[in-house]
């Protein structure tokens, strides 16, 4: 997740991986972890990459930063497949979820 | 690619999605444009999908069931066995084509047994051999320690650079996931193609396409599904 700054609000962290801000801390699937107690919506993403295991870079020339996938387990951290939004060749967004009920088959491939 | 298996298993309820991992949004167009697909072609021009599933080369099929859950994690998926595997060497073929195309030929892809799994699962379900339960799903997923996370977060930043224009930072990123995932194809081939469409050797990166293959041996480029026939 590329971040400008070292706050990131819930809604934005919730979608980008899947980690709810809830009064017990921070949450995925049936796992939470205890966070400092914080003012307002931003959290600082260094406590958050401290307690979830995620990597955190910071490119010293532009400033920016990102906050990696957590770290010590598997790319898959659940069965669910995760919710996923794209858009199609004209821009049209296509939700993953709205195939519910169908067998899907997933192919990832490239041009290059 | 996929349109003509869409047809035949669309009726027996399943549908095919597939991805273009591009970080140009353009670059896959005209692919979809040719191919006519009734299913839905999606661009994903930040490799999210990549990191969700953890998927390190390309083409990688998921399947995922009626109720939302994967049932098998990312695998090498051809609809069909690829002409490139039986084309002859060209006479007038030079020393270096020689190789590439025998390198090319060399790569292990089994469309047959997977097209074969697929029928199965799509005609029975949870019943079938080939779906997997949810911890034989984790269990055959990539893993991800601590380098592999850091990697994400270095290829990441890197498009990210690149979209900015910033390019020679950007390069910087992708050599260092590179260098902390060799493995991910994905991330050396996107960052390669961008230097030279060929993914031949260039003065950007240590690697490209051919000495990298070489380096592992064809055969292992894909590896083998773990699907019994």
């Amino acid at each position: 997740m590329i971040l400008e700054t070292l706050d990131v609000d819930a809604a934005t962290l919730e979608t980008r991986t899947g980690w709810a801000i809830k009064p017990e801390g921070a949450c995925k699937g049936d796992r939470c972890v205890p966070l400092p107690a914080h003012d307002g919506d931003g959290i600082d993403v260094r406590v958050l990459a401290e307690r979830l295991g995620m990597p955190l870079i910071q490119d010293a020339a532009s400033g920016l930063w990102c906050l990696g996938p957590e770290a010590g387990g598997r790319a898959l951290t659940g069965a669910e497949a995760p919710d996923l939004t794209l858009p199609d060749v004209d821009g049209h967004p296509f939700h993953l979820r709205s195939l519910r009920g169908k067998k899907v088959l997933l192919v990832a491939w490239a041009s290059w | 690619m996929w349109q003509g298996l869409r047809a035949e298993l669309y009726p027996l309820g399943l549908e095919i999605v597939t991805v273009a991992l591009d970080l140009d949004s353009e670059a896959a167009r005209p692919w979809i444009v040719a191919a006519h697909p009734e299913h839905p072609s999606l661009i994903d021009r930040a490799h999210v999908v990549d990191e969700l599933f953890g998927i390190v080369n390309v083409p990688s099929g998921v399947w995922i069931n009626e109720e939302g859950v994967i049932v098998r994690p990312p695998e090498t998926a051809y609809p069909r066995r690829p002409p490139f595997l039986d084309r002859p060497i060209p006479e007038h073929a030079t020393a270096e084509q020689i190789v590439r195309i025998t390198a090319v030929k060399a790569l292990r892809i089994d469309a047959e047994t997977y097209v074969a799994a697929l029928r199965d699962w799509v005609r029975s379900g949870a019943a079938s051999r080939f779906a997997l339960s949810p911890d034989e799903v984790l269990r055959r997923s990539q893993p991800r320690p601590i380098a592999e996370a850091t990697a994400a977060a270095h290829f990441e930043l890197a498009q990210h650079l690149h979209r900015l224009g910033r390019t020679e930072a950007a390069v910087a990123h992708f050599r260092t996931a590179h260098r902390l995932q060799p493995a991910n194809w994905t991330y050396k081939r996107q960052a390669w193609s961008l230097v030279d469409p060929a993914q031949g050797p260039n003065a950007v990166y240590e690697g490209d396409w051919l000495s990298d293959v070489q380096k592992i041996g064809a055969e292992n480029y894909y590896p083998p599904l773990e699907m019994e026939r």
